[in-house]
């Protein structure tokens, strides 16, 4: 269990970095056709925002921002979005993530029609990944008694 | 004799790591440094493969100043100047399986430290067996 | 639309599971009703593509994302292709059926939406290793099949999570060995396509690095097949899991992992290559052959019935691998036929162990005194299963020994011959153990029977679904034994290739 060990500065310099750290990885998913980068990159630093919350403050920080029912719902919703633009492709007429069947809804033609379906896709898998990142390391951090962690209310703060 | 072994450098040192984690796969007594021995296997394997893509004196794999499909048609590209980056996208397949394998593992080693207090192979054994 | 099914029944469950699991948010009640129309759905596709492919003779090829091989993925269905889509979809959706109350009694209810997502998980990658016609692709597959079933492992009686990690370390030496393997086919031709590369791979016939990528291929494969030398992960992992979970693992993982090595022996590697270039057929029977007599002698020790049936599993995969082995039609033709019968065998074992577990609570063979009389149906089942297994006619188990047999004399193999006899007769002994305890009473019990010497049968306190699954898994091994004549002409003979 992580008790809260309150640190002025790591509380504070965590604050500031958050912001940055998730804008940084929502620009490492849209420049992932042209530089490293893509979706399970990005989802994996978002994921780590969250992470340094926790290791900064507390579970319970993280857990008002983030709930185990909100990461199942993030879950799917990225799946979704993956196979659901494959699905739309399909509706389309053309085979499964066939991109290019895209440009009958979006005003672009077939090429850049690719462009974005793989945009899109990428950010499915963004989401998906930053939920299952953030879950595993909840899961390890409470050794798997997430019920006990809600409960828990002791906030041993060991000040110095 | 040197000659091989110098010429081909990476892939000894490849084949290095793979026998280090597969011997601390099978030999170690503590189930975490078998899962530790897991990933030296599974990243043995990923460099094996990311320096099958590389090439002398090659740059990386996008064509410069030009967007969308405006420019690329009257480019001509001469293959050998980029490096092939069809295995660093299997990589990037590779690595997250191997995440999720790790992730699947470290739970269930929660689990069985919850169940048997200890994560050490032999005594987990003994602890079964009654 | 029937071009769309090969996709769509990779698909299908890999989306339906993730509704599950948001629907399960909501409402617990629904999740076995989307479980079972997600199944009869991929039925559906199973069959159209197992029809397409029949009228049109030749294989559907279906290209992900409009790109076409080699540079795309593609999905390649031919005969051996649909047939086994066919014959896992119809297990799956039986054991689906079986499963309900099954893994009801066993785990937590807290717990059921995520055995069902797991379900559709695993089914979702069993299909896939079977459509798709990519090496790298069949890799993410077989890996997504495979966390499942670590997964869906670990969530049994005491000591399945240990044995789960166990399976964790050797199926990621499996699954690294066969990348390996894809490694050094990519390297020495450039592709990753199947059937690309089996117009590659003729020119590079004498090189050894290509020798090498095989014997990863065979030990990565194997492994997940659960193959003698490599099969330890298997008697714990599937003892110890749900009885659901047995029933769905058992029959239809290491089933596919023979299909894949079909695939990777004959249609990737042609036959010229495995048969007559190296001596890679000798190899794989006298690993055959050691397996099954290790298999069986291992079966006869064990007095939990579950544990008995896995090593029977071992054994199985033995008689698929000299079918494979015997390097000629009939051999093969034998072992394609016995993965599909395999499947209905095992499925209809392991639910048949589940049962009992449910309704006795035990599963050791020595407590199976008068079961006769309180299980009737479930033992008659049994009995199916085992006639299946032992080999006797008309169900299926005889047809492909049958062939396996004839394969051996033609291939002039007589030692794989003799193994094969003599595991039948083993399996009789195994099998007549149990049925002695079961139905059998010993004579000095008769005489202090009930009411006269007249026993008291009453029908099982199992479910009604975990029955009729039952019965309809062992109605399947007798029509799977009636049709094999017609399965053989009509699909197994256009499965094997032609220079063979």
């Amino acid at each position: 269990m992580i008790s809260r060990w309150e640190d002025i500065i790591i509380e504070t310099i965590s604050r500031f970095l958050v912001p940055f750290m998730q804008t940084y990885s929502l620009y490492v998913l849209a420049h992932g056709h042209g530089s490293p980068g893509g979706g399970f990159q990005g989802g994996c630093i978002f994921a780590a925002s969250f992470v340094l919350l926790i290791i900064a403050y507390d579970i319970f920080e993280a857990k008002k921002r983030f709930s185990e029912k909100i990461n199942g719902v993030f879950c799917a919703l990225g799946v979704f979005i993956y196979a659901g633009i494959g699905w739309l492709c399909l509706l389309l007429g053309g085979n499964f993530l066939d991109y290019g069947k895209l440009s009958k809804i979006l005003p672009t033609d077939p090429i850049m029609a690719r462009y974005y379906g793989m945009a899109g896709i990428e950010t499915g898998v963004q989401i998906t990944v930053m939920a299952i990142m953030v879950s595993i390391f909840l899961d390890l951090v409470t050794a798997g008694r997430h019920e006990e962690a809600m409960e828990e209310e002791d906030v041993g703060s060991d000040s110095k | 004799m040197w000659e091989v072994i110098l010429s081909k450098y990476n892939y000894w040192i490849y084949a290095f790591m793979l026998m280090i984690g597969f011997y601390a796969m099978m030999a170690k007594n503590n189930l975490l440094k078998k899962l530790i021995g897991m990933n030296i296997f599974q990243w043995a394997l990923i460099f094996y493969f990311i320096s099958i893509g590389a090439k002398k004196g090659a740059t990386v794999p996008i064509i410069p100043g030009v967007h969308g499909h405006h420019g690329a048609e009257h480019l001509v590209v001469h293959a050998a100047d980029y490096v092939n980056p069809l295995p660093h996208v299997l990589m990037l397949t590779a690595i997250v399986v191997g995440v999720a394998t790790t992730g699947i593992a470290l739970a269930l080693l929660i689990m069985i430290y919850r169940r048997y207090g200890t994560l050490e192979e032999d005594e987990i054994i003994e602890e079964l067996k009654k | 639309m029937i071009e769309q099914f090969p996709a769509l029944i990779v698909v299908t469950p890999l989306i339906m599971s993730f509704i599950l699991f948001a629907v399960s948010w909501w409402n617990k009640r629904l999740c076995f009703p989307i479980l079972i129309l997600t199944l009869s759905a991929c039925i559906v596709f199973a069959i159209g593509i197992l029809d397409t492919v029949i009228k049109q003779g030749k294989p559907i090829h279906y290209y992900l994302g409009g790109w076409d091989p080699p540079w795309g993925i593609e999905y390649v269905i031919d005969h051996l292709n649909a047939l086994v889509l066919v014959a896992v979809a119809v297990v799956a959706w039986l054991v689906a059926i079986y499963s309900k109350s099954a893994v009801e009694k066993e785990l937590h209810e807290s717990k059921l939406p995520q055995f069902y997502t797991l379900f559709l998980l695993q089914v979702t990658g069993l299909f896939g290793i079977t459509a798709t016609g990519d090496m790298f692709n069949l890799y993410v597959l077989l890996e997504i099949a495979s966390f499942s079933a670590y997964a869906i492992i670990a969530m049994g009686e005491r000591g399945a999570d240990f044995a789960a990690f166990r399976y964790v370390i050797f199926g990621t030496i499996g699954a690294c060995a066969y990348l390996l393997g894809v490694g050094y086919l990519y390297i020495l031709t450039g592709s990753l396509n199947m059937a690309d590369l089996s117009h590659l791979i003729p020119k590079l016939f004498y090189n050894k690095a290509l020798l090498v990528g095989f014997a990863f291929f065979l030990v990565g494969v194997g492994i997940k097949m659960g193959i003698f030398p490599v099969h330890f992960w298997l008697p714990d992992a599937y003892t110890l899991a749900p009885s659901a979970v047995s029933a769905l693992l058992a029959p239809l993982f290491t089933k596919v992992g023979a299909y894949v090595i079909i695939r990777i022996m004959f249609t990737v590697f042609d036959p010229s290559f495995s048969i007559k270039l190296y001596p890679v057929m000798d190899i794989l029977g006298w690993i055959a052959a050691v397996g099954i007599i290790f298999a069986c002698i291992m079966a006869l020790a064990q007095s939990d019935l579950k544990r008995m049936f896995c090593y029977l599993i071992v054994a199985e995969m033995g008689y698929i691998v000299i079918g494979i082995a015997s390097g000629n039609r009939l051999g093969l033709t034998g072992a394609i036929l016995h993965i599909i019968n395999d499947m209905f065998m095992m499925a209809c074992l392991f639910t048949v162990a589940g049962a009992i577990m449910y309704q006795m609570g035990t599963r050791n063979i020595y407590e199976f005194r008068y079961l006769h009389r309180t299980m009737p149906i479930t033992l008659a089942v049994f009995v199916v299963g085992a006639l299946s297994v032992v080999g006797v006619p008309p169900a299926c188990g005889f047809f492909s020994k049958w062939y396996l047999i004839l394969g051996t004399i033609q291939a002039k193999k007589w030692l794989l011959l003799f193994v094969l006899l003599a595991s039948s007769l083993i399996n009789a002994v195994l099998f007549f153990r149990v049925i002695e305890n079961a139905y059998l009473e010993p004579r000095e019990a008769h005489a202090h029977a009930h009411n006269g010497g007249h026993p008291i049968v009453t029908l099982d306190r199992v479910p009604l679904n975990m029955l009729i699954a039952m019965i309809l898994i062992a109605a399947g091994i007798i029509l799977l034994g009636l049709f094999s004549g017609k399965i053989v002409m009509n699909i197994i003979d256009f499965a094997i290739p032609a220079n063979l």
